[in-house]
């Protein structure tokens, strides 16, 4: 059978089993709709979690990165782990106590102003539709690349599949469909990564394998070391990125991740404050088995690539090449007429190009695999997308129907009423996310990484502060939120004029060695000190704050705190 | 009802610092900071600096949220703040 057909098969059978987990599981009341009526146990939560976490960029870009920047791409591996730390020690048990449904109904009871929640919805809201729009876009690009249809139509089916079981089952349906998703999108992970494992180094667990001994005996990253030199490169496992941008970048990611109100609105939905520990305990070990195994793959591959094409004929190159050729994301051109390919890293050398997506979508075929292995990375790469998007979807529709208008704008609206906008504000958004993805503006890319510094500039300290520090008022949150992300916000505008607005070079290269990437980490530590220094000025927040913030730190009493 | 939050909350917090030092240290330490020096040292294939950003971190923040996981369940019981 041809790698197209076994696609159709593949992708067929998943979304038919999205879609019978979507029927089977509606959401009947506005708690089922937000927080899957609080009922999820914490293993199947850490599941859906790490689905949710989980989008395109980890499925099919992150390996590709490593594999191109070696060492210095840990920043991504660790930076995308290290944030369930914070998260299950310093927010979600407390958060899960506080017991309402989104992260700005937290700010604006806390914090006791109808202005933080505002801020904090408009937060939630940019972060989650830049996110979005990379999604869809993840999601027309594996269709169209496996089967053939335009973009577009890839974008559309998309949208219909999340649409369906979005709009219909809310949290619940997004949660057990999460589940299915996880399920489908590692074993596409890790079939081909053990398959090339065992091909190259006997060793069948790709975490192991990449620190075996490939058959001629030289371990496989000493290999890949000396082959990045040969070709004028810098050693594999040597980083080139200063330690403090280094230290920066990974803080961002982190705290980033701790900040995102997709990820924090998980911890809603399970029963117990326990279970919010222990639940980000098994969303990590969800991730972990793919951020382990994505390092192995980038090493795998990059050997794998640079054996096949360097200073070999051009026309010898197997199919693969010239599929990806065509598609545009390979371009050899034959500098010295000698025929052969030369991959270097001195650009008026190098004849070869080629687009870091593609090395885990081409890395079967690179490796020879059978066609159902080549496949089935199409159907996890489009769980990993849909996955992401519904969950994003979520945060977007509960902050209009909930935060904005339940707690803002029309307080008497019945639970059917707000049921329904929750339903037509999903339906609305998901329209509204597939034309991001169907015309993209240009940046989409560059403001999706940015999105981490954004998050860990805004929410992060508002939220920690909230729980930790009873003396935090008003005043000092609102500042410390809106001096954090201007901060980060004027600064990577600044340092990425060049790509934003065309312009020939940015403003500011970098703060100190900083990039634009990690710039995010010191919005967030200006915004400690200014809710900080503003809090101890200002009147201290009321009583009943204060107690509420005593009740919050004490587990006993959460069943009841959810039917407020 | 509940012997004392004031005590149960300062258990908490220490061992908060104590968990989040490690941390602290494993990632950005031996990971980034140190992580030259460390790869002077080797298991199998992996030097050691290397291991520590792109495996060994991630190991560790699992084995770090089970752990507070355990000790919390432990510290809830003690002070009886742990749900019915």
């Amino acid at each position: 059978m041809s790698v197209q057909l076994w696609t159709l098969i593949l992708v067929g059978v998943s979304f038919a089993w999205y879609i019978g987990i979507a029927l089977w599981t509606r959401a009947a009341s506005t708690k089922e709709f937000y927080i899957a009526g609080g009922g999820v146990p914490p293993v199947l939560n850490g599941m859906a979690t790490a689905a949710d976490w989980m989008s395109a960029a980890s499925f099919i870009s992150m390996a590709g990165i490593i594999s191109f920047s070696g060492y210095d791409g840990s920043v991504y591996l660790m930076g995308w782990t290290g944030g369930y730390v914070l998260l299950a020690l310093l927010l979600a048990p407390y958060l899960r106590k506080f017991g309402q449904f989104t992260v700005p109904d937290f700010i604006g009871e806390r914090y006791y102003s109808q202005q933080a929640r505002i801020v904090a919805v408009i937060c939630a809201l940019f972060v989650s539709f830049t996110y979005i729009a990379g999604q869809m876009r993840g999601v027309g690009i594996v269709f169209s690349r496996f089967l053939e249809v335009d973009i577009s139509l890839g974008v559309v089916i998309g949208m219909a599949i999340v649409f369906f079981y979005a709009v219909l089952g809310g949290m619940k349906g997004i949660t057990y469909t999460q589940v299915a998703q996880y399920v489908v999108l590692i074993f596409a992970f890790m079939v081909p990564a053990i398959f090339i494992s065992i091909q190259m180094t006997d060793m069948p667990l790709p975490q192991l394998g990449m620190g075996a001994s490939l058959a001629d005996g030289t371990y496989l990253l000493d290999r890949l070391d000396g082959l990045n030199q040969e070709l004028g490169f810098a050693p594999y496992t040597n980083g080139s990125k200063p330690i403090v941008d280094m230290v920066c970048i990974t803080a961002a990611l982190m705290i980033g991740t701790a900040g995102l109100p997709h990820v924090i609105v998980r911890f809603f939905t399970v029963p117990r404050v326990r279970d919010a520990r222990s639940s980000a305990g098994w969303a990590l070990v969800f991730i972990a088995i793919l951020y382990t195994t994505a390092p192995a793959v980038a090493a795998f591959v990059r050997t794998n690539l640079i054996e096949t094409v360097s200073e070999k004929n051009y026309t010898e190159m197997p199919s693969w090449f010239s599929k990806w050729e065509a598609a545009g994301l390979i371009t050899f051109t034959d500098k010295n007429q000698d025929g052969r390919i030369q991959y270097v890293k001195a650009p008026e050398r190098n004849e070869l190009s080629i687009d870091r997506d593609i090395m885990v979508l081409a890395n079967p075929e690179i490796a020879r695999l059978p066609a159902w292995v080549v496949a089935l990375v199409a159907a996890g790469g489009l769980a990993a997308a849909l996955s992401t998007a519904a969950g994003l979807l979520l945060v977007i529709s509960s902050a209009i129907s909930h935060d904005l208008l339940k707690k803002a704008i029309r307080p008497n609206i019945s639970e059917r009423g707000e049921l329904r906008a929750a339903r037509i504000a999903a339906g609305v958004s998901v329209i509204f996310a597939g034309l991001l993805g169907i015309y993209p503006p240009g940046f989409v890319a560059e403001v999706v990484a940015f999105a981490f510094g954004l998050a860990a500039a805004s929410f992060f300290p508002a939220i920690f502060l909230g729980i930790f520090d009873k003396r935090t008022n008003k005043e000092g949150a609102v500042a410390g939120m809106v001096v954090g992300l201007a901060f980060t916000v004027v600064m990577i505008l600044l340092m990425k004029t060049d790509k934003l607005f065309g312009l020939e070079a940015p403003f500011i290269k970098n703060v100190a060695g900083i990039s634009a990437e990690g710039i995010g980490t010191i919005g967030m530590l200006i915004n400690f000190l200014v809710t900080i220094l503003i809090s101890r000025f200002t009147a201290p927040p009321p009583a009943e704050v204060q107690e509420m913030v005593e009740e919050i730190r004490i587990p006993r009493g959460a069943g009841n705190a959810i039917d407020k | 009802m509940a012997k004392d939050h004031h005590a149960y909350w300062k258990k908490n917090l220490r061992y908060l610092v104590v968990l989040l030092s490690i941390w602290l240290i494993v990632s950005y330490g031996f990971g980034i900071v140190f992580a030259e020096r460390l790869n002077a040292l080797r298991i199998a294939g992996f030097k050691l600096g290397f291991w520590f950003a792109q495996q060994g971190s991630i190991y560790l923040f699992v084995a770090l949220i089970f752990i507070y996981v355990r000790l919390m369940n432990k510290l809830d019981k003690e002070f009886e703040v742990d749900e019915l």
